[in-house]
This record gives C-alpha cells, sequence and structure tokens, in this order.
C-alpha cells in the first residue's frame, strides 16, 4: 500500500513552524516511515507532484501571488493543516494591518518600488477551507506529532478549548500574576504550549492567540494592575496574533486611549 | 493509616435550614465550637510536646518507614507542596499575605512553620494527580496487549495538613473513595497514606474555614495532629494521634509529656486564630438562596469580571473533575488513555452532540457557585466548600465567593424570600 503523501508549503513566515517538524528529531524518523514527504523544501530539493493526503500550511498571505497559489495548494490536498501563529491569524506581519504599508515600505526598502505586497497579512482560512488548525510562535511539535497521528490512523484529532492557565496549573506553576504582580495573557490565551513562559517565570505573551469568548477587558484591567501603560496593554495584545479579532479589538481601545 | 471508609466528620454541614431563623443564622457565624471542642475533646495524657527536632525526628521516621515525605516547601516565591527529603526544606519563618487575587510571601521575625495557611495547591495534587495515565496498550502481531501498571501506588505521608483541606479530602473520599463507583487509583493512594495534620495559628486574609466549621483545628481524619505554639523563646509543637498508626509513631520521637500550661497555649491558640478569619460566609440556607437566584442579573455581573479561566476548580480541594483523552502514536502501535483534571469553566466541559450546554461565562459562574454551595449538600451529604480561600487568592482578578454570596443576599428585597 502506498503511504500517504505529505506536503509541507510556505508562504509569508520565519520557517520556525517548519523547523518544528525537523526538530521531531527522536519522532521524525517514525513519520517517515509513515508517510512519503512529498513535498518539504526545508528538508528535501525532492518535489513529488500532488495531489496530497495532508499538507502543512505555514505562514499569510501577503501577496498577490501566494493569494493565488493558496488556491492551487487547496486543490491538491485532501487534508490541510494551517500551522503557525502566521497561518492561523495573520502572525506578526499583521501589524500592517493596523498601520500604513507604503509608509512602512518606503522607510524599510531602498527601492520601495521593487516590493510588491499587499496591504494586509491575511490568515489562511480567508482564502481556502481548512480542516485543522495549529496554533503558536512557533507550534509545539507535540501538538503537531499528535494531529499527524490522529490523521495517519484514523483517530480524532486532540481538541482543547482550555487556556493556558489549565496547562500552568496542570503543570504545578505558581501563578505569576497572584504571587509575582507579573502580567500575563494566561488566562484569555489557547492551550497547547504547556504554559511555557509561566514556568519560566515569566507571563505568557499570548503567541497561540485568543480562546473562544476571550475576556480581554477583564485581563487588560489585570494587566494594568500589574503595572502596564495603556501603550503598553496595546502592545502586548498586538504581537504575534495582532489580527485575530479578540486581541485586535482590545488593542484599538487602549491604543484609543493611550494617544494624547 | 487512615481507613478510607472512615471519612471524618471534619466538617459537619452545617447550614441551618431558612425555618430555623435569624438566630441560628448568628449563633452559627458566631460558632467557633468545632474548632475549640477539637482540642477542648483532647486530654492531657494524650499530648506529648515536640521541639524543632522532635518535629524532624517525626519526618524522618515517616521517611524510615517508607513513606514518600509530602508537604510545603519555598518554591516561585510561593509556598508550595512537594517531595521533600528532610524537614529542613519546610518553610521555617515565612508566612503570607493573601487577598483576592494577591499572594505575597512574608519572612517573620520567629521561625514558625506552620504559619502559611494553605499554598496554591491542593493536596489532590498528590492523591488524584492532576494528569496520570490509565492505560497504555500495544498492537502486536495478533491482536494487542495492554502493558502492566508501571508504578506500585505510592505511599505519600501527607505533612502538615490543615483542617480545611482535611475536610476537603473528606468530601474526595465521599466521591472517589467511598462510593459506588470508586476510583482505585485514588483509593489506593488513599488508604496508604499517613497524615499529619496542623491546626492553623494564623489563618490568612482569604481564609473562612471557621464560618462552614471546618477548622481552624483539626477535628479527625488524621494520624497524627500538630499544634504549633510558639511565644518568645518558646517554640513547641503539641502531638497527638488520631489512629493506630499515630499512636505507634509518636513513642518513638524525642518527646515530653504536656503539661496544662502546653494544653491551655494551644487552646489559646485555635481559639484566636478561629477569631482572626480573613473572611466569612454566612452558611445559612445557601441552597434556597442558591435556587431563588437563578436568573439574577448579578451573575452577568460577574461574567464582566471572570476569565472562565478555571484557576478556581483547579486549586479547589474538593473539585474533582477530570477528563479522559485517548492518543495513538505516529506509527500506530502504541495507544494510551490518559486522565487529567478537568473545570467546569472550561467550554467543552458541557459540550454535548450539539455544541456547550453552559455556553456564557454566567452560566459558567453560577453552576460553579451552585454546586459547591447549593446542590452538593443534596448530592454528597456536605457542602463543596471548605472555606480554604484558595479560589479567592489564585484567581487572576480576585473573585471572591464570600463576596458573591454576600451580594446575593444583599440583593434580596427587605422582608422578602429568603
Ligand atoms: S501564570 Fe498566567 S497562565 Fe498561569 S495561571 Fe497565572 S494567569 Fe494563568
Ligand atoms: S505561554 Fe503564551 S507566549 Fe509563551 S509559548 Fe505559551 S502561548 Fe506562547
Ligand atoms: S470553593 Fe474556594 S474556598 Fe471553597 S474549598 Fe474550594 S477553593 Fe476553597
Ligand atoms: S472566578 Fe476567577 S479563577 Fe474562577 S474562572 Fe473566573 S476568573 Fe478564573
Amino acid at each position: 500500500m502506498a503511504l500517504p503523501k505529505l506536503a509541507v508549503w510556505k508562504f509569508a513566515s520565519c520557517d520556525g513552524c517548519q523547523l518544528s517538524l525537523l526538530d521531531c528529531e527522536d519522532e521524525l524518523l517514525a513519520v517517515a516511515g509513515q508517510v512519503e514527504i512529498a513535498h518539504f523544501l526545508e528538508a528535501s530539493r525532492e518535489r513529488v507532484p500532488g495531489p496530497y493526503d495532508v499538507s502543512l500550511v505555514e505562514g499569510s498571505i501577503t501577496t498577490r501571488d501566494d493569494a493565488h497559489r493558496i488556491q492551487k495548494v487547496r486543490a491538491l490536498s485532501r487534508t490541510l493543516v494551517t500551522i503557525g501563529a502566521c497561518a492561523t491569524s495573520g502572525g506578526v506581519q499583521a501589524l500592517r494591518n493596523v498601520a500604513d504599508v507604503d509608509e512602512y515600505r518606503s522607510i524599510v526598502y531602498p527601492h520601495p518600488e521593487y516590493v510588491a505586497t499587499l496591504d494586509r497579512s491575511t490568515p489562511i482560512a480567508q482564502h481556502v477551507r481548512v480542516d485543522h488548525e495549529l496554533r503558536g510562535c512557533p507550534i509545539n511539535r507535540v501538538q503537531l506529532l499528535e494531529l499527524l497521528a490522529a490523521l495517519l490512523h484514523g483517530g480524532r484529532p486532540p481538541r482543547t478549548t482550555a487556556s493556558v492557565c489549565t496547562e500552568c496549573k496542570l503543570r504545578d506553576n505558581v501563578c505569576v500574576v497572584v504571587a509575582h504582580g507579573t502580567p500575563c495573557l494566561g488566562p484569555v490565551t489557547a492551550a497547547g504550549c504547556g504554559a511555557l513562559c509561566p514556568s519560566y517565570h515569566r507571563g505568557c505573551y499570548g503567541c497561540f492567540g485568543p480562546v473562544a469568548a476571550a475576556n480581554t477587558a477583564a485581563v487588560a484591567e489585570s494587566l494594568r494592575e500589574c503595572g502596564m501603560s495603556e501603550a503598553d496593554v496595546t502592545r502586548v495584545f498586538r504581537t504575534f496574533n495582532a489580527d485575530a479579532p479578540a486581541f485586535r479589538k482590545e488593542a484599538e481601545l487602549h491604543d484609543a486611549q493611550s494617544q494624547p | 493509616m487512615v481507613a478510607d471508609s472512615a471519612s471524618p466528620e471534619t466538617c459537619r454541614p452545617r447550614t441551618p435550614t431558612t425555618t430555623e431563623g435569624a438566630a441560628a443564622r448568628a449563633a452559627a457565624l458566631a460558632d467557633v465550637a468545632l474548632a475549640d471542642v477539637a482540642l477542648a475533646d483532647v486530654a492531657l495524657a494524650d499530648v506529648v510536646v515536640l521541639s524543632p527536632p522532635g518535629l524532624a525526628a517525626l519526618a524522618n521516621a515517616l521517611i524510615g518507614d517508607g513513606y514518600r515525605l509530602v508537604g510545603p516547601t519555598v518554591r516561585s516565591e510561593a509556598v508550595v507542596l512537594e517531595e521533600l527529603e528532610s524537614a529542613d526544606e519546610l518553610p521555617w519563618g515565612w508566612d503570607v499575605d493573601a487577598d483576592a487575587g494577591r499572594y505575597r510571601l512574608r519572612r517573620r521575625a520567629d521561625r514558625a512553620v506552620f504559619a502559611h495557611a494553605v499554598g496554591p495547591q491542593p493536596w489532590k495534587r498528590f492523591l488524584l494527580p492532576p494528569a496520570s495515565l490509565l492505560w497504555r496498550a500495544r498492537r502486536g502481531e495478533s491482536g494487542f496487549s495492554v502493558d502492566p501498571p508501571e508504578d506500585p501506588l505510592p505511599r505519600y505521608a501527607l505533612f502538615g495538613v490543615r483542617s480545611c483541606d482535611l475536610a476537603a479530602i473528606a468530601v474526595q473520599d465521599r466521591v472517589l473513595a467511598t462510593s459506588a463507583h470508586p476510583d482505585s487509583g485514588y483509593r489506593g493512594r488513599r488508604a496508604r497514606s499517613f497524615v499529619v495534620a496542623a491546626d492553623c495559628a494564623t489563618p490568612a486574609g482569604t481564609c473562612f474555614c471557621s464560618s462552614l466549621g471546618c477548622g481552624p483545628a483539626a477535628a479527625g481524619g488524621y494520624d497524627v495532629a500538630l499544634t504549633e505554639v510558639v511565644t518568645g523563646e518558646e517554640h513547641l509543637f503539641l502531638a497527638r494521634a488520631g489512629s493506630a498508626a499515630g499512636d505507634a509513631v509518636l513513642p518513638r520521637l524525642p518527646s515530653r509529656p504536656a503539661t496544662p500550661h502546653d494544653l491551655d497555649a494551644a487552646r489559646a491558640v485555635v481559639g484566636e486564630a478561629a477569631q482572626r478569619m480573613g473572611r466569612r460566609l454566612d452558611p445559612d440556607g445557601l441552597p434556597e438562596l442558591l435556587a431563588a437566584h437563578r436568573e439574577d442579573p448579578h451573575w452577568n455581573e460577574v461574567a464582566q469580571r471572570c476569565l472562565s479561566c478555571g484557576n478556581c476548580t483547579l486549586v479547589c480541594p474538593t473539585c474533582f473533575c477530570t477528563t479522559v483523552v485517548d492518543a495513538t502514536d505516529v506509527t500506530g502501535t502504541v495507544a494510551e488513555r490518559r486522565r487529567h483534571w478537568d473545570s467546569c469553566f472550561d467550554l467543552d466541559f458541557s459540550y454535548l452532540h450539539a455544541g456547550s450546554v453552559r455556553a456564557s461565562t454566567s452560566a459558567r459562574y453560577r453552576h460553579w457557585i451552585s454546586h459547591k454551595l447549593g446542590t452538593w449538600p443534596e448530592q454528597f451529604g456536605t457542602a463543596g466548600c471548605v472555606g480554604c480561600g484558595r479560589c479567592i487568592t489564585w484567581c487572576p482578578v480576585g473573585i471572591d465567593i464570600t463576596a458573591e454570596i454576600a451580594a446575593l443576599r444583599g440583593g434580596v428585597p427587605e422582608g422578602g424570600g429568603l
């Protein structure tokens, strides 16, 4: 029986999420034995033509060409999984969505006329149907392996609606907000990382994006009590998931309040 | 050893019904008798006095008997429960400043070791671990085989359990050990455990065990109970046994007989502690109060503040909900069933075929507090709250179960209803 074909695609991104797959060291050989890695430029120059059973899509759509390319990827893929903050919410490059992209371009590049870009960075799901998503900047390789295992063997893909706080408590961390007065976005951030940052006595900065029905207003109040200014509150909601609707709206409120 | 069939009566459901009226309610609030009774019942001959080295000897004796010693220690700027190698690791000379959504360690002038009330974790961390493997199976040439269980169940000596937590363990025993469908892991760990209780002398700002008759002194459910007395140059632990195992261990320790003066000092410590609770909760008619306020607009007001993060349930010593997840490895040959703590604040907790039953935060908060204080007595014969105050301290936004109940009571019109 032919092995299922796996493809990995890159759009506007830093490659960090794809590297999580290569990072699976111990499990990588097991994965390689279960699938035919048909398209994964970060790992091999070889390209096997589609269709593909599973496509992992990293990155957001920021150019006209990519907007076309994602349609082709979708057409060639039986199951399409978006991986990482860029693919699922537009990524850090979605900061352009609240700024003037022409102005950015002219400041950053000596020859802005050579840079073809859309004025917004958008998640893959705004362009094509997405079957599963993995959040995070970068994704958690354990989640990636669990999802691949479920897809390959017909299991139910793992899902959670919990926030980072649940993982934080399961991991036996002392809450940094309560015990240290450190600002933390954990209560409104989707679980998945295993509460990485609080495990090192740092507040979560939301790289897994918002949970459903995130009470961002109450968390913003807690951030202020931990000493953040309105400008800092704006910034902390505008990082890797700046254009995720819940974070974007909260940032807008504080941006308005921090303007003189 | 504490027999898991004999749930201690540490914390009786003292919720006088409304028909008993305001007098009973006032009496219930003023009543700190349970705490006094705990030590009033104690006969001088049954108490021995340990010095701090005597306490260390108790820890060593338990380790020597093959127990894994679990007790309080300082980590990450909090007093947490961890496996300890000796009494040296206990939090000598620390106490805490706790309020809603706030916890800070404080250095004390003395070397008191049990002055820190309760920390972020409940003892269920050890008796009902946050995550565990239920079983693992492997696909073989012919069918599949299930791995034998990894470790024999641990024997824990729980060192420094407060009276609220004894009551909470008794609540979990009813659900997980002596119910019609016991949890074998919990029941085994519990039956093998040795409990060293510590009476409270310095309740924290969020404690309210005395309102619910759950403290501050241990009234049962322990093998050995300690009352720490620190006065000037004197630093003593009055020790009393609560089981045959406790009776057997005390004579092995360096100690001296207690004097009437010692016992008076110990009674004064817990008596004063009962008056110094940082919070109080009027237990009168809570099931009726909550039933009458099902549709109160107050729940929406709480939902403005509540993050639905579940921290309150994860730190609560009586909450017992777990969920089960199945996972297969990438090769498809090893399957695991794992269990971890769950929370009724998680949207998926009440997920049925068409979505979540409690979709809004107001519904989830109402459910949580109604279960704790309203429907738990009917279900399990006690309240689901023992007054430990953890949910208040460790709520990142400081939502306070006692304040929410007070707000509901305040909402009752004069002379009407309750
Ligand atoms: S440290 Fe952050 S993630 Fe952890 S419990 Fe506290 S608020 Fe939640
Ligand atoms: S704790 Fe927050 S910021 Fe840190 S890795 Fe997890 S989701 Fe990302
Ligand atoms: S509800 Fe709160 S105060 Fe009551 S036992 Fe649970 S954590 Fe403690
Ligand atoms: S009451 Fe506090 S701890 Fe509990 S879910 Fe709401 S915000 Fe979280």
